[in-house]
C-alpha cells in the first residue's frame, strides 16, 4: 500500500517508469558509446582480464548478488560460499536480495554497480543478456571445469556466440507426479504412451478422481504442458526455433499441440486459472488427484512443506506421443551463477567459480536440498531421496533438455504465452486454437523484430 | 501527474488574489523595495519546489512521452537511427520507432482493450458504489451510534493493513477449494467449485469487491473529518426549522461539505486510476484483471524490458488522467476567477 501511495497520482507504475528511465539515463551515460552493442556482434570477449591465470587471488574478496531470498536456499547458499571461500581463500560478501525484484531489476542492475558474481538462470535468458555484454565470458573457467560436466551442461552455459557464460548449480525435472499408494491400490500402471496417458486419465476419472491436478493462476504453470507436449509432438528443435520465432506460431505443429492439449484438457481439474499451483499439489497430496505434471521443485517441495508423505511421491517421465522424439526431451530449468561484465575483482570471481563447479561443491549445496539435483557428471550426493536419484536419471535420458518456456523465449513473448494459454483453458475449441495462434504470431512479430 | 497540479494550486491561489486586487504599478513598486534578503528568500521559496517539481515530475513526464516513440530493452543507449524493420530485436535497439508502439497497442496487444474497459468498469463501480457508501458509513458514524470508534477502526482497518496480508485474506475467502466462501456455500468440490479469481468474467467483480471494502473505509475517514468540522448549530437552526435527518444532510450539511465533496471525487477518480496493488497481487494483473497500470508494469518493470512500449501505454494512462484532473484545475481556477 505505502509504496503505491507515495509514488504519486498514476501509482506506481509510472513511478518504475521514472525509476528506469533515471537509471536508464545514468546507464547510458557509463556505458561507452557502442560498446554494448559492439561487444554483442563481435563477441570480443576480452581476456586482458583474465590474462594472469593463475595469478594468486587468496585473501582477496568478491561480492556475491544472490535471488535465493527464501529460507531454505538461502542457507544452501551460505553454505556454498563458504565452502567456497574455503578452498579458494577468497572472501565473500553475498547480497541477498528479493528474487522477484532481482529478477526484474537485473538490467538496470548490471548496467549499474552489479556485485562481481551473481545468480542466473541458463537457456535464452542467460544467452539475452551474455549477448548485450553485460555478462563476462568464462570459457577459461570451463576449461578447467569442463571435464566434469557432459556437453548438454555445456551447451546449457553457453551464450549464442559460442563463448561460455554461467556455471550450473543444480537443476530439476517437469515430469508427471503420482502417489505409490494410489496407483498400487487401484491397480493403475506406468503410461508410457499417449494413448495409455489418455486412457489412465479417463480411468481415473470414472473411479471419482482428478485425473490431472492443474493449476495456472500465476499464469506460468501452464506453460510447462504446452512445452512438454510440443517436444513430444514436434521435436527439440522445432521447440527451440519455436521459442526464438524462427517457426511461426501460426504454424500447423502448434495447432496440433493445443488440439492434443484439448484432448487431456477434459481431464484436467477444472477453473485452473483461479488456482494456486500450491493447491493442486494438495489435491495430489490428499490423493483427490490422480497425476500431476509439474517440477519437482514445486510438488516435491510442496510435499515437504506440507510434511506429506515424500516417500510415497513418485513420477514418471511424460508419455511419448510421436514415435519419432519418443520421451527424448523434457524441461529441466537449471539454475547456476555467472560473472558480471564490471566485476571488480573477475580473477577471484573465477576462482570461486571454478571451485563452484565441482561436485564436492553441488553436494555441499544439496545437502539440505530435497528436490533438486546437480549436474556434474557422476555426482554422488548421500543425502538424495528417491526423487532425486530417479530425477538424475531421467534427466541423463534425454537427448536434450529445454529450460522452460519463460527461459527458452524472449519473456516478453512468455507473458504474451501465458495470457493465451489461458485463454485456452477457458476455450480449447479449435476455432479459438486458430485465433490465439494468430493473436500469438502477431505478438511475436512485434516482440522479435 | 496531477501531482504536480494539485502541489501547484495552492501557490497559484495564493498569487491571484493580489493579481486581481492589487494595481500593477503598486506591485512593481513593492517588488522594487524588497530587499536583497526577501530575494533570496523568494528564489529558494519558490526555486526549490520548482526544481522539485521539474526533476520528479516534468522531466520524467516528458521523457516517458519521448521514450514512447523509440524502440529499447534498457541496455545501452539510445539514438536518433529510425529503426529497421525485419532485423533482429538485439540489433534494433535504442532506435526511433515512431508511433508503431502505440499502433501495436491499439491493433496486436490483446490486453489493451480490455485494460481500458476495466480502468472504466473501476472508476464507475468506484462513483457508484464504493465512495457513496464510505460516505453512508461516514455520516452513520457521525450520528453518534454506540461503539462508533470499534465501527470507525474496523471499516478503516483494510486501508492500513499490508498488501500482502490483504492478498493472503482475499486468497483464503475466495480461493476455489480451500476458501471461505466456497466452503460456506458447499460449492468448494471438484467440479461444482466457483472460480472467484481464475473465471475472467467474475474476477473483476470478486476484485473490485476488495477495492470497494477499501476505498469505502479511506472515503469514510475523510468524510467523517468533514462532518466533524460542520458547525452544529447548522443542524440545530435545521432542526428548529423542522428538517427531517434526510432534509438536514442533503439540504444543509452536504452543501456545506462541498469542499470536502470536491476532494472526494478528486480521490475517487485517481483512486479508480490509479488501481494497481489488487490485481497485482491477485494474479498480476491477468486473465481478466487487466489494467492500463499493470501492462505499464509488466512491459517496463522486468527482465527483458520493453521500455518504449511500456512508456507508450504510460502516456495513454497520462492522457486519460489529465481529462478528470483539467476539469478539477478548470473548476478551481475559475472559481478563483470570479469573486
Amino acid at each position: 500500500m505505502s509504496e503505491v501511495e507515495s509514488s504519486g497520482t498514476t501509482g506506481s507504475p509510472l513511478s518504475a517508469t521514472r525509476r528506469n528511465l533515471l537509471r536508464g539515463v545514468g546507464a547510458a551515460g557509463l556505458v561507452a558509446a557502442g560498446s554494448g552493442l559492439l561487444a554483442a556482434c563481435g563477441g570480443s570477449s576480452d581476456k586482458k582480464k583474465s590474462s594472469g591465470g593463475s595469478k594468486s587471488v587468496a585473501g582477496s574478496s568478491v561480492t556475491f548478488g544472490s535471488n535465493y531470498s527464501d529460507p531454505a536456499p538461502k542457507a544452501a547458499f551460505a553454505a556454498l560460499t563458504t565452502a567456497a571461500t574455503a578452498s579458494s581463500k577468497v572472501k565473500v560478501k553475498i547480497n541477498t536480495v528479493d528474487h522477484n525484484t532481482f529478477q526484474n531489476n537485473i538490467t538496470s542492475y548490471l548496467q549499474g554497480t552489479p556485485d562481481d558474481l551473481f545468480t542466473w538462470f541458463a537457456g535464452y535468458r542467460m544467452q539475452y543478456f551474455a549477448a548485450q555484454g553485460l555478462v563476462e565470458p568464462i570459457d577459461d573457467v570451463w576449461e578447467k571445469i569442463g571435464g566434469s560436466f557432459s556437453a548438454a551442461a555445456k551447451k546449457l552455459s553457453t551464450g549464442l556466440d559460442g563463448h561460455q557464460y554461467l556455471v550450473p548449480i543444480y537443476n530439476y525435472p517437469w515430469v508427471v507426479f503420482y502417489n505409490k499408494s494410489e496407483f498400487a491400490k487401484r491397480h493403475y500402471t506406468v503410461p508410457t504412451t499417449w494413448d495409455q496417458y489418455v486412457a489412465l486419465a479417463k480411468q481415473m476419472k470414472k473411479d471419482g478422481l482428478i485425473p490431472i491436478a492443474f493449476a495456472d493462476k500465476d499464469g506460468w504453470p501452464a506453460l510447462g504442458t504446452f512445452d512438454i507436449l510440443n517436444m513430444r509432438i514436434n521435436g527439440y528443435d522445432y521447440h527451440t526455433k519455436l521459442m526464438t520465432h524462427k517457426i511461426p506460431w501460426t504454424d500447423q505443429g502448434v495447432h496440433t499441440v493445443f488440439q492434443h492439449w484439448a484432448e487431456i484438457l477434459p481431464y484436467m481439474q477444472t477453473g485452473a486459472n483461479g488456482r494456486l499451483w500450491q493447491d493442486a499439489a494438495k489435491a495430489l497430496e490428499s490423493k483427490q488427484a490422480g497425476m500431476m505434471f509439474q517440477g519437482t521443485n514445486q510438488v516435491a517441495a510442496q510435499y515437504v512443506t506440507d510434511k506429506a508423505d515424500l516417500a510415497d511421491l513418485d513420477f514418471f517421465t511424460f508419455p511419448a506421443v510421436n514415435p519419432q522424439w519418443g520421451q527424448d526431451y523434457m524441461d529441466a530449468p537449471t539454475d547456476g551463477f555467472m560473472l558480471s561484465k564490471k566485476a571488480k575483482n573477475s580473477d577471484a570471481g573465477k576462482a570461486i567459480l571454478e571451485y563452484i563447479g565441482t561436485g564436492a561443491a553441488e553436494s555441499t549445496y544439496l545437502k539440505t536440498d530435497q528436490w533438486d539435483v546437480g549436474l556434474v557428471t557422476g555426482l554422488q550426493v548421500p543425502t538424495y531421496n528417491a526423487i532425486q536419484k530417479k530425477s538424475v536419471e531421467e534427466i541423463a535420458k534425454c537427448k536434450a533438455v529445454a529450460q522452460f518456456m519463460d527461459r527458452d523465449s524472449d519473456p516478453a513473448m512468455a507473458n504474451a504465452m501465458i495470457a493465451i494459454c489461458q485463454k485456452f483453458i477457458d476455450d480449447p475449441s479449435t476455432s479459438n486454437i486458430t485465433k490465439l495462434q494468430q493473436s500469438a504470431e502477431k505478438q511475436a512479430k512485434a516482440i522479435y523484430s | 501527474m496531477s501531482a504536480t497540479s494539485q502541489g501547484r494550486t495552492p501557490a497559484a491561489v495564493s498569487d491571484k488574489p493580489e493579481d486581481s486586487t492589487s494595481p500593477v504599478r503598486r506591485r512593481r513598486r513593492r517588488l522594487r523595495t524588497m530587499t536583497t534578503r526577501d530575494r533570496i528568500v523568494v528564489a529558494l521559496l519558490l526555486g526549490i519546489p520548482l526544481l522539485l517539481d521539474l526533476a520528479f515530475v516534468w522531466f520524467p513526464a516528458i521523457g516517458t512521452v519521448l521514450l514512447s516513440f523509440t524502440k529499447w530493452n534498457g541496455v545501452g543507449s539510445l539514438h536518433e537511427k529510425t529503426c529497421q524493420p525485419n532485423m533482429p530485436s538485439i540489433l534494433n535497439n535504442g532506435c526511433w520507432y515512431g508511433v508503431q508502439n502505440y499502433h501495436q497497442a491499439a491493433t496486436i496487444y490483446p490486453e489493451f482493450w480490455p485494460a481500458v474497459r476495466h480502468n472504466v468498469i473501476w472508476l464507475a463501480v468506484f462513483v457508484v458504489i464504493a465512495t457513496p457508501l464510505g460516505m453512508l458509513f461516514a455520516v452513520l458514524l457521525d450520528r453518534g451510534l454506540r461503539g462508533t470508534r470499534i465501527y470507525q477502526s474496523l471499516l478503516f482497518l483494510p486501508v492500513m493493513l499490508s498488501l500482502a496480508l490483504i492478498g493472503i485474506i482475499w486468497e483464503f475467502i475466495y480461493s476455489q477449494n480451500y476458501g471461505l466462501i466456497n466452503t460456506v456455500i458447499g460449492r468448494n468440490g471438484n467440479s461444482n467449485a466457483i472460480d472467484w479469481l481464475g473465471n475472467p468474467h467474475l474476477n473483476l467483480w470478486a476484485v473490485l469487491v476488495e477495492a470497494t471494502w477499501r476505498q469505502a473505509g479511506y472515503v469514510m475517514i475523510l468524510y467523517l473529518a468533514g462532518l466533524k468540522a460542520v458547525d452544529p448549530t447548522l443542524r440545530e437552526a435545521a432542526l428548529m426549522d423542522g428538517a427531517n435527518p434526510w432534509q438536514t444532510f442533503w439540504r444543509v450539511i452536504f452543501p456545506v461539505m462541498k469542499p470536502i465533496n470536491i476532494v472526494i471525487m478528486v480521490v475517487t477518480v485517481i483512486e479508480s486510476l490509479r488501481a494497481f496493488d489488487l490485481v497485482y497481487i491477485t494474479n498480476k494483473g491477468i486473465n481478466g484483471l487487466e489494467l492500463l497500470s499493470v501492462l505499464v508494469t509488466s512491459n517496463i518493470v522486468g527482465e527483458t524490458q520493453r521500455v518504449g512500449f511500456g512508456s507508450a501505454l504510460g502516456v495513454v494512462l497520462l492522457v486519460i488522467s489529465l481529462v478528470p484532473i483539467s476539469i478539477f484545475l478548470y473548476q478551481t481556477f475559475r472559481r478563483e476567477d470570479t469573486p
